[in-house]
């Protein structure tokens, strides 16, 4: 009898205390070894890209990250994607509209009727529809190159520059296909508006 | 192109299972083996300090209640950090203490294994929290679901009175499985530029001159255990489609193979653990089939695109890009989309909310099925049910008697299953019903028509699937909606799981009885047909008039 309370209070007590201490154990373990020590060797081992893939400009000054869209209101730049929260990398996020809501396809023509006010030159059936809808992050940094090579006309017309080079320097800054293989191939805005900006001398 | 991608993936984790399945049978089966020299002696000082001195075999019940006690520590903990985070320390931007009501939701839907986010992680969070919480939980709710399938398995293929020791399971899922895989996962990501600092949000001067604030943080190494763990909580509000999160095709591909090798190598090990590997590949054979013709509407309903967009006049050609990132384009995003929902991560790279209506279709029935792989063990575990369930009516069609392994099933064990089976339509279906009936729940809906039925059902689908995506324009952060699929993720997580173990307890103490010509063959092609069908069968009795309302109707109506 006695040894049989005994056995229960045994169990009892280890039914507590051994939950209690495996938690505190593992949130150490999980929630603040792991991710300090993956911290340390990841600084260690890749300090460029652990700390957000900076770019710097001709001058050394950092103007951003590579992999977070910006917004070029100057139509003499190469432009990003609809951004419904204008590249503000504080936050990120999209409309979430629906297929069928109405406010995505007016959404969509307004862009649309903005992308005709400024680029007149460009039948808009050119004109990919990746480029006037909004990405899923906000943060797009890339377009597809169909969508820059129909800026060409107009960055032409507004900085001088003859199509053909603009075209060689958009041809030269398509990324291919990951591996040959995965994704789809791709311009960084902000890669080739620096490069833009360096042939214009500025 | 586009297929032969998605193809590489599906045969690169075709390539993964035997190994990982046969290494996850080493991890459970508790037979000694060579990893011992590895583990043994950081897992032994484990044992020590949580004070485990004999690590016996338990029964179902006490299995129960020792994962229970577990997870509501870790959640009590939790709940305390997040409403504290204001006062604890690594908090560099600032970030104030958490709702209740919102806490509450955060605290189920990590320790649930869910990752359904009331909150965005850039502001609600402090990197404290971010760490300490957030993949503290990633880790344990894995490993809890993880030792919860290995102690089915071993109750359904093996004799006597235990089914294994859970605290002996939670360690060796951690110091075995997760831990390990994470940090190397967590190098590879950053080594393709995942950040990893503790930094805070960063301040840059753009090409034009302008101020742009760029938030940051420890990314990677929650990334890399967010998909291993099948958790798909982002640190980011947008989850993978975030360019810190998955900054490119390569990486969008690991993610894939992250979330989705442990859940599908499981079958594997369960038929290694049976003793009857063609019992695992029946099970996985039927999974594929699924999940191939779940990619496949997928794929072909995003390319196709928005009829509404593409009447505009400009070239639609490239498919439905609202929503996706052009670095993953219409392939990467489908094939994310489907994974994610298969294997119960939760985890986004493009908005599900704008998929076209059979696109978004694809996930939302994917999680009622919730076999399709599945997540963290709970997939096997529910294809098994349904197995079991195949054999009971087929048996009982040509007069045979219901036998699974070698275990006769009665209906004991049938009453169970069919609690756990009702329990899934039950909680997704009633709630969205109080939802559309109350103001509170009606508000939250920025969709108007058809499109709203379906955000709302995704939502409660999403939480009682234990998956954590969300067509995420629904806006629920609010008391109703933080506290009923806080409620539904409770249900859905623990009911199966206490109901399959149950099941497993009794199984397990039968007498085994010999196959013989009258036995109901389970390790063939018929029988993996006969397994799809009645998955497809309950299925649809259970969601076609719910999923006519919504995905269906819009799709009919958008022309």
């Amino acid at each position: 009898m006695n040894e049989q309370t005994e056995g229960r209070r045994g169990f009892e007590v280890s039914s507590i205390w051994i939950p209690l201490r495996i938690s505190l154990l593992f949130m150490v373990l999980c929630g603040i070894i792991y991710p300090l020590v993956s911290t340390g060797a990841a600084q260690l081992l890749f300090p460029e890209q652990a700390n957000g893939s900076l770019v710097k400009d001709r001058s050394g000054q950092i103007v951003g990250s590579e992999l977070i869209g910006q917004n070029f209101t100057d139509p003499k730049w190469f432009q990003g994607r609809v951004s419904s929260i204008e590249n503000n990398a504080a936050g990120s996020g999209s409309n979430n509209y629906g297929p069928s809501n109405p406010d995505l396809t007016e959404r969509t023509r307004a862009a649309i009727e903005a992308w005709k006010l400024q680029n007149p030159d460009v039948p808009v059936s050119q004109l990919p529809l990746a480029l006037v809808t909004n990405s899923g992050s906000g943060l797009d940094p890339h377009i597809t190159p169909q969508s820059a090579m129909v800026q060409i006309a107009r960055i032409s017309k507004l900085t001088g520059e003859p199509a053909a080079q603009l075209e060689a320097l958009v041809i030269k800054h398509i990324e291919g296909r990951d591996l040959g293989l995965f994704g789809d191939e791709r311009v960084n805005v902000l890669k080739l508006n620096l490069a833009l900006s360096a042939l214009l001398g500025e | 192109m586009d297929i032969l991608q998605m193809l590489v993936v599906v045969f690169l984790l075709v390539l993964l299972v035997k190994p990982l399945g046969t290494y996850v049978y080493h991890v459970f089966s508790n037979e000694a083996n060579r990893l011992d020299k590895v583990f043994g002696s950081s897992e032994r000082l484990i044992f020590k300090i949580i004070g485990l001195k004999r690590r016996e075999g338990m029964g179902w019940k006490k299995y129960v209640l020792s994962f229970v006690a577990t997870n509501f520590i870790l959640a009590a903990i939790s709940y305390l950090i997040l409403r504290l985070q204001h006062a604890l320390p690594l908090n560099p931007n600032g970030t104030g203490s958490m709702e209740p009501t919102l806490t509450f939701n955060t605290v189920i839907s990590f320790i649930t294994n869910t990752n359904l986010q009331h909150y965005s992680g850039e502001s609600a969070l402090s990197y404290f929290s971010q760490m300490a919480v957030i993949m503290m939980m990633m880790f344990t709710s894995a490993a809890t679901g993880f030792s919860v399938a290995m102690a089915f398995v071993r109750g359904i293929t093996s004799k006597g009175q235990t089914i294994g020791n859970f605290f002996e399971d939670f360690v060796k899922a951690h110091t075995r499985i997760f831990l390990p895989l994470s940090f190397v996962i967590t190098l590879v990501l950053v080594a393709l530029q995942v950040p990893q600092t503790l930094d805070p949000t960063l301040t840059v001067k753009t090409l034009e001159g302008a101020m742009q604030q760029i938030a940051i943080g420890p990314v990677a190494s929650l990334e890399s255990i967010k998909h291993l763990g099948t958790n798909g909580g982002g640190f980011f509000g947008v989850n993978s489609a975030h360019p810190f999160e998955n900054p490119n095709p390569l990486t969008n591909v690991i993610q894939i193979l992250s979330m989705w090798a442990l859940p599908a190598s499981l079958p594997y090990a369960f038929g290694l653990f049976a003793k009857n590997k063609k019992q695992g590949w029946v099970i996985f054979t039927a999974m594929m089939c699924l999940f191939i013709v779940f990619l496949s509407f997928a794929y072909t309903s995003e390319k196709t695109g928005n009829p509404a967009l593409s009447a505009l006049g400009i070239d639609a050609s490239q498919g439905s890009m609202e929503g996706k990132e052009v670095r993953f384009g219409i392939a990467q995003s489908a094939l994310f989309t489907t994974v994610t929902a298969a294997a119960t991560t939760g985890t986004v790279n493009n908005m599900h909310d704008t998929l076209t209506p059979i696109g978004g279709l694809v996930p939302l029935a994917e999680m009622m099925l919730n076999v399709v792989f599945g997540g963290k063990g709970v997939g096997l575990i529910n294809m098994l049910m349904y197995a079991i369930l195949a054999v009971f009516i087929c048996g009982l069609m040509v007069g045979r008697t219901p036998e699974f392994l070698g275990r006769k099933i009665e209906p004991r064990e049938m009453k169970l299953i069919a609690v756990a089976i009702l329990v899934h339509p039950f909680i997704i279906l009633v709630p969205t019903a109080i939802a559309f009936m109350t103001d509170l729940g009606q508000g939250a809906i920025t969709n108007a028509g058809f499109h709203g039925i379906s955000q709302v059902l995704y939502e409660y689908t999403s939480s009682a699937a234990n998956n954590g995506s969300g067509f995420e324009g629904l806006g629920d952060n609010t008391p109703f909606w933080n506290i009923s699929t806080g409620l539904v993720m409770l249900l859905g997580r623990y009911i199966s799981m206490i109901a399959m173990l149950a099941v497993a307890g009794s199984l397990m103490s039968k007498r085994h009885v010999p196959e013989t010509l009258g036995t109901f063959r389970t390790g063939n092609g018929l029988f993996t047909a006969l397994l799809i069908g009645t998955v497809l069968l309950i299925g649809a009795l259970t969601f076609l008039p719910v999923i006519v309302l919504g995905p269906v109707a819009e799709y009919l109506t958008l022309g």
